[in-house]
């Protein structure tokens, strides 16, 4: 449609003396945006009381209800940065970012609309089916864009985009309690009113990141950026067709790299405050356990932008071997500092656990991208993603279960971590194994030069 | 050329403004938060 032809991918072709500066600002006004998915909890309570207002009534909706919407939520990011990949990569960044925003901003609204009649089916295709998409494509849409513009140092780039995702709960969770403190009245308990004007915040923030989005022109350098003369072994100066991609090993293998780092992340994330209470009884105090969780979030969202900055120095490979390493000895560390009472070293171990959780998400796109080379990075990403979504129902799963297996056998709850912190250690050194097999892409899977052209030619219509 | 890089200027401390103070907020906010563990 000629009225939308300003979002196609001709449109946003950079002019000469565009500052490349101006494109990590454009995908953190999605990515800070979309991040609010971390910050949803904050809804939980107040809407398991939208009848009773000062308490539930039996017709309110409970916790479990609720907790679906975050659920579906993140199982349909994956899905649909998988099915809607390719089309995010071919169609560009700013049509990209434009679908985002309507989805993510639409679904808080569609959502309002469940609040407001009761509906929790509403909020369900609302937050979780519209807004999941919403995140599905705002998540991979800045990806290759910026390993384009960042050819010098791509880890840093994307590092500061998903820094954004990891940002973004900071802002949400505050903003969502002051709002609904502004619709509260004795009828509404404001859940519905914060969710229009955080749809239309939203919504807006995305725009603007989508307006300020531009690709760059072919064959653009960063002034006196000068390709290695000797290729590296483990960086690509070739591109793997999307599908493609999924034939090869390495895909596969930085799979599973990516959902064994999670997958032991994630696990204690959600656990972090019963475990600091329940391993240092009477010492950490659920005031002092809450600090410790808003301390995890700020290393979770600095070790983003510190990790893949990193990488551009030492190489993923090296990156990823320091997270599995670093990471199973300090994994079993943790029982050792809760028998010696060390709170100060129990909350050390987990900030810098915690910071290669969110460098592991951080990295893996300039993984690919040397693996896979620049032209179907942001797809092959929007795959891998489904590594997130499975290690975040592994994760939370093996903790609980195990905990709750030790409890049931009488192991003190001060113990009852222990041996989850050695299977956690466990993952990490099969993710070390997997990340020492992988190798360079066999030629035999990169795009022939006629299939560089044939796809040119179809871009030029 | 002097224009253009003003122009480029301006545009990067607005972008930069539009992201970074809301989450300069944010970060604040947590990180008040946060001191309570030394608390």
């Amino acid at each position: 449609m000629a009225l939308f032809s300003f979002l196609d991918r001709q449109h946003t072709v950079a002019p000469p003396g565009y500052s490349r500066w101006l494109i990590p600002p454009a995908a953190l006004c999605v990515h800070l945006c979309i991040g609010q998915v971390y910050a949803f909890s904050v809804f939980n309570l107040p809407m398991t009381k939208l009848l009773g207002i000062t308490q539930s009534t039996p017709d309110d909706w409970k916790l479990t209800e609720l907790g679906w919407i975050f659920s579906i939520a993140i199982f349909v990011l994956g899905a649909s940065a998988a099915v809607l990949g390719r089309w995010v990569e071919e169609g560009g960044p700013r049509k990209a970012m434009f679908a985002a925003a309507l989805c993510w901003g639409g679904g808080f609204v569609v959502s309002a609309l469940g609040v407001w009649v009761h509906n929790i089916w509403i909020v369900y295709l609302g937050y979780g089916v519209l807004g999941g998409v919403g995140l599905g494509i705002g998540y991979i849409s800045p990806v290759s864009t910026l390993i384009k513009w960042f050819p010098d140092r791509p880890g840093m780039a994307t590092g500061m985009a998903i820094m954004g995702f990891g940002g973004g709960a900071f802002i949400a969770s505050p903003l969502s309690v002051w709002l609904m403190s502004k619709f509260a009245s004795p009828t509404h308990i404001g859940v519905a009113g914060a969710f229009v004007v955080m749809g239309i915040i939203y919504t807006i923030f995305m725009l603007v990141g989508s307006t300020i989005v531009r690709v760059p022109a072919p064959g653009w350098k960063p002034e006196g950026y000068v390709a290695p003369a000797q290729p590296k072994k483990l960086i690509t100066t070739q591109n793997v067709y999307v599908y493609q991609a999924l034939k090869t090993p390495q895909f596969w293998l930085i799979w599973w790299v990516l959902c064994l780092n999670v997958t032991a992340g994630i696990g204690v994330l959600g656990q972090a405050s019963a475990m600091s209470q329940e391993m240092f009884p009477g010492r950490v105090t659920p005031v002092a356990a809450a600090g410790f969780v808003g301390l995890m979030s700020l290393f979770n969202m600095a070790g983003r932008f510190f990790w893949a900055s990193t990488s551009d120095l030492i190489g993923r490979k090296n990156t990823y071997f320091v997270f599995f390493a670093l990471g199973i000895l300090l994994y079993a560390m943790v029982p050792q500092t809760g028998a010696a009472g060390s709170v100060t070293l129990f909350v050390l171990c987990f900030l810098v656990i915690i910071s290669m959780y969110g460098g592991g998400f951080a990295t893996v796109p300039a993984y690919l991208r040397d693996m896979f080379g620049t032209r179907y990075v942001g797809a092959i990403h929007g795959m891998l993603i489904t590594a997130w979504s499975m290690a975040g129902i592994f994760g939370p799963v093996l903790v609980n279960y195990i905990r709750q297996y030790n409890l049931d056998h009488g192991v003190a709850k001060a113990q009852a971590y222990n041996i989850t912190m050695y299977v956690m250690a466990v993952l990490l050194a099969i993710g070390f194994i997997c990340n020492y097999f992988i190798q360079a892409v066999h030629e035999k899977h990169h795009m022939s030069s006629e299939e560089i052209a044939e796809e040119a030619a179809e871009a030029a219509l | 050329m002097s224009n253009s890089a003003s122009n480029n200027g301006l545009k990067l401390v607005l972008a930069w403004g539009f992201v970074g103070i809301p989450l300069a907020w944010g970060v604040i906010e947590t990180a008040i938060n946060a001191l309570k563990l030394f608390q």
